[in-house]
């Protein structure tokens, strides 16, 4: 493996938009080449090299380059747009649509994300130390096609809108969130390790949530039909099981009717 | 504006049936004629072919059901914009496309004229404020007439000369051009919740039918001697098995006879013929009836059509036929918006995505191109998507590749995963023909000018004519044997002059050019029973005032006025 380490010298006046942060725009290319990869500051076309020092060596390929951006990123968005494969580690804070549309390989961000984080995600994983604005792994404005595939692992806190018609992957919440998770999902799995505020899973067909914590306000479109043991994202416990949302269509597979799952630990 | 004298190019001109031979083209100001000074501008056209600036008969480009397509389809733009650009201003969309992307990618594939084909009467403001931020394209918009009130209720009586005053009120009031019916009688009886699938299906509290509202309208289309005939987007649009429903509302134009000042012959134009060319009785059995429905066409001289040919992209559907987007949303779960214009239309729009991975979506496909094919007249035979229904159209190119080609249509053909099934249902694997660039042109220029009675202005490149000219990089002696070569070169002309001004060079924009909003003035004499309808109607049932009704003329700043008499 090879590391490009990228080190932030000007914080921009607007913030800067870097597509070209991936693994695979900097693979085959030397540290003079990434400097010269195109970014946008609004509508003005800049250069990565206006505001990161570029130092180390790419890989051949996607696969076998790492990424190190060693400083803040708190207004620098789309950080591994589009990646397929390779790592990228923030030492600190991101700002929006990390990891949106990814499709391989993984990112750690130490510090905080802002909104977007792994937005319409296909493939991967994103790790985040901190905390995550809202739309954690939600589909674009618009789109009926979320998060596909891929884990999004955030051991802080997060926003509203977990999870927008999410079709499958997996999203890790360590803390609590606030509104919406799931809403209109077809598949996928979102675990909430603290509380949740309420709107959880609206017009969601298919699909499972987990919360350890306290849904404060359940929608009245979930039904609870059971009591039951499971093991997710590490931990065990008993959880009374709801299905939903009862107010949407129900697809059938093999004749029998497909709901979505709401599983909520049971209090001891 | 001066002169410009483009030189040695392989000239296409159909309505002079000139096919590709090596002349020049002379404007002077913003007509095409004889000759130029010595001064002119010289363009080279050698190697490459020169057509008229083409002419699009049916698109939905303007208006409020392209604005909340835009509006609900946010990710229509996601990776499908360019970057901003220096000189000019942001492009955005693809299927809804923003006004000046419309603009921009309909002169660069060296159009001149588009027809936005379905105008609420309501709604025209918001239609021409969008027309006019649309830039270099000349537009006209048609309202729609065949769920309206007054209409129904005049027809229903064979009340022609009040229909036809009524018609002509309208269009004046609306800056419109024409008359178009969508789903006739359908659309009204859908404020039940209801439809009319077939032409002698009665619609709800009206007393008349379907057919009942085409004849009328022909007959009212033609007392007033419009440039273009009825428009129509016949009932049971989407159906498996319409063919028939399509047969019997074209033989209503048996015997009609055209009655006009603009050289027009049609007295119907039956719009994105594809959707109504389906036979079989589920998505199951959904096969072609393309064979049918054009064998019928091509006997019919009185008749014109538009393909709307299904470009396999991810698009988004829109039409005044408010049942068949309610129906289109209960088959594919996306959004849906709908909407009633009181006293005149409803309208729909839903997302759809052409999936080459779905059976009937190829056979869709395939008979959009098998209409192309079997058509015998290019000159009534017109290349659209039913823009955005069927495909953007920045896919037109496209489908002429598929005209001009077997072997694109074969290599489309094998990338499908039911092709086997597609060709079951279907005529199109092993059709030989290739249409011509001189069919081509006929099918984008000189045949729809004609259609909408505007071949005084547009559609060939004799002198008198608008100097709209396009000089595309296609060696008409040397034709390319990579079809690919052929949509490259029609979806960005060398060169694309509009109104005397070069819009396009190499294929980037170059001008905001002189764009144009055509409308129609017919004049009728006073009828003062229409009048006191109009009146009671605008007190009683609109929800505005009759003062605010018209369009205003600031809303259409540079017009060009088609002033008709019906009386003379
Ligand atoms: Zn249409």
């Amino acid at each position: 493996m090879a590391t490009i380490t990228l080190k932030p010298f000007k914080t921009p006046e607007l913030i800067i938009e870097c597509n070209n942060i991936t693994p695979d725009a900097f693979a085959g290319k030397t540290p003079a080449e990434i400097a010269e990869l195109e970014i946008f500051e609004g509508k003005v076309r800049e250069k990565l090299g206006d505001f990161f020092s570029v130092t180390g060596s790419s890989g051949k390929t996607a696969a076998e380059t790492d990424i190190l951006i060693d400083g803040d990123c708190s207004r620098v968005k789309y950080i591994g747009s589009k990646m397929t494969a390779g790592t990228i580690t923030v030492n600190g804070n991101a700002d929006m649509y990390v990891g949106g549309w990814m499709k391989g390989g993984k990112i750690h961000v130490k510090g905080n994300v802002d909104s977007f984080c792994g937005i319409a995600m296909e493939g991967g994983e994103i790790e985040v130390d901190g905390n995550a604005g809202n739309y954690v792994g939600c589909a674009y404005r618009g789109d009926w096609r979320g998060m596909r595939g891929g884990t999004i692992h955030i051991h802080g806190n997060a926003g509203n809108d977990i999870g927008t018609f999410m079709l499958g992957g997996t999203i890790i919440i360590d803390k609590n969130a606030f509104i919406h998770v799931s809403t209109h999902a077809e598949g996928g799995t979102v675990v909430i390790k603290g509380d949740v505020e309420g709107r959880v899973g609206g017009q969601m067909v298919k699909g499972d949530i987990y919360v350890f914590g306290n849904v404060q306000y359940m929608l009245p479109g979930f039904k609870e039909i059971d009591r039951v043991r499971k093991e997710i994202a590490g931990e065990s416990a008993t959880f009374r099981q709801y299905i939903g949302d009862l107010g949407e269509r129900h697809p059938k597979s093999k004749g029998k009717e497909i709901y979505a799952n709401l599983y909520v630990k049971a209090s001891a | 504006m001066a002169e410009i004298l483009i030189k040695n190019g392989f000239v296409i001109d159909p309505s002079r049936k000139i096919n590709g031979d090596v002349m020049d083209v002379a404007i002077k100001d913003d007509k095409i004629v004889e000759k130029v000074g010595s001064g002119a501008k010289v363009i080279d056209a050698k190697g490459k072919v020169v057509m008229a600036g083409a002419v699009d008969v049916h698109a939905h480009v303007a208006g409020p059901k392209v604005n909340a397509g835009r509006l609900m389809r946010p990710e229509d733009k996601l990776f499908k914009s360019p970057d901003a650009q220096e000189h000019y201003r942001m492009e955005m969309g693809f299927s809804i496309p923003s006004t000046f992307k419309t603009g921009y990618d309909y002169a660069r594939m060296g159009y001149a004229f588009v027809m936005e084909a379905a105008m609420p009467p309501l709604h025209s403001p918001h239609v021409h404020e969008e027309i006019h931020d649309t830039p270099i394209i000349d537009e006209a918009a048609l309202p729609v007439f065949a769920n309206n009130w007054f209409v129904m209720e005049y027809l229903k009586n064979n009340e022609i000369d009040n229909a036809a005053a009524y018609v002509a009120w309208i269009i004046a009031a609306t800056k419109g051009y024409g008359i178009k019916l969508v789903n006739p009688g359908g659309t009204a009886a859908w404020a039940w919740g209801l439809n009319c699938l077939g032409i002698n299906d009665p619609v709800p509290f009206y007393d008349i039918t379907p057919a009942e509202i085409i004849t009328g309208l022909i007959k009212t289309n033609e007392y007033l001697g419009l440039p273009h005939s009825v428009h129509i987007h016949q009932n049971s649009l989407g159906d498996p098995g319409n063919y028939t429903v399509t047969l019997d509302s074209l033989k209503l134009a048996e015997g009609v006879k055209a009655r006009n000042k603009f050289g027009r012959d049609s007295v119907m134009h039956s719009t994105h013929i594809q959707f109504h060319s389906y036979g079989g009785d589920s998505w199951a059995n959904f096969e072609s009836k393309a064979k049918e429905v054009m064998e019928y066409v091509n006997t019919q001289k009185n008749i014109t059509v538009d393909l709307g040919c299904v470009t396999l992209d991810e698009t988004t559907t829109m039409t005044a036929d408010g049942p068949f987007e309610h129906h289109l949303n209960n088959l594919n779960h996306l959004k849906w918006a709908n909407v009633d214009v009181e006293l005149e239309t409803a309208a729909g729009v839903v997302p759809y995505v052409y999936d080459k991975n779905i059976k009937v979506c190829g056979i869709q496909w395939a008979i959009g191109l098998e209409l192309g094919l079997y058509a015998k007249d290019p000159m009534r035979t017109f290349i659209t998507t039913d823009h955005p229904n069927a495909g953007p159209f920045i896919r037109y190119p496209r489908i002429i590749k598929w005209l001009m080609s077997q072997k694109a249509r074969e290599a489309t053909l094998d990338t499908f995963k039911y092709k086997d099934k597609v060709i079951d249902a279907t005529n199109i694997h092993g059709m030989d023909r290739e249409l011509t660039l001189y069919e081509v042109a006929q099918m984008t220029r000189t045949g729809p000018a004609k259609a909408l009675g505007l071949s005084h202005m547009y559609g060939g490149l004799s002198a008198g004519l608008d100097a709209n000219v396009g000089v595309f990089d296609l060696n008409v002696k040397n034709m390319p044997s990579d079809p690919e070569m052929i949509e490259k070169a029609l979806l960005r002309a060398s060169w694309f002059i509009k109104s005397g001004q070069i819009v396009v060079k190499d294929g980037e924009i170059t001008g905001h050019g002189n764009k144009r909003t055509v409308w129609v003035n017919a004049k009728v004499k006073a009828n003062p029973q229409v009048t006191r309808d109009i009146n009671e109607k605008f007190l009683k049932n609109y929800t505005v005032g009759i003062g605010n009704y018209p369009v205003w003329d600031a809303l259409a700043p540079n017009p060009l006025v088609i002033d008709i008499d019906a009386e003379a």
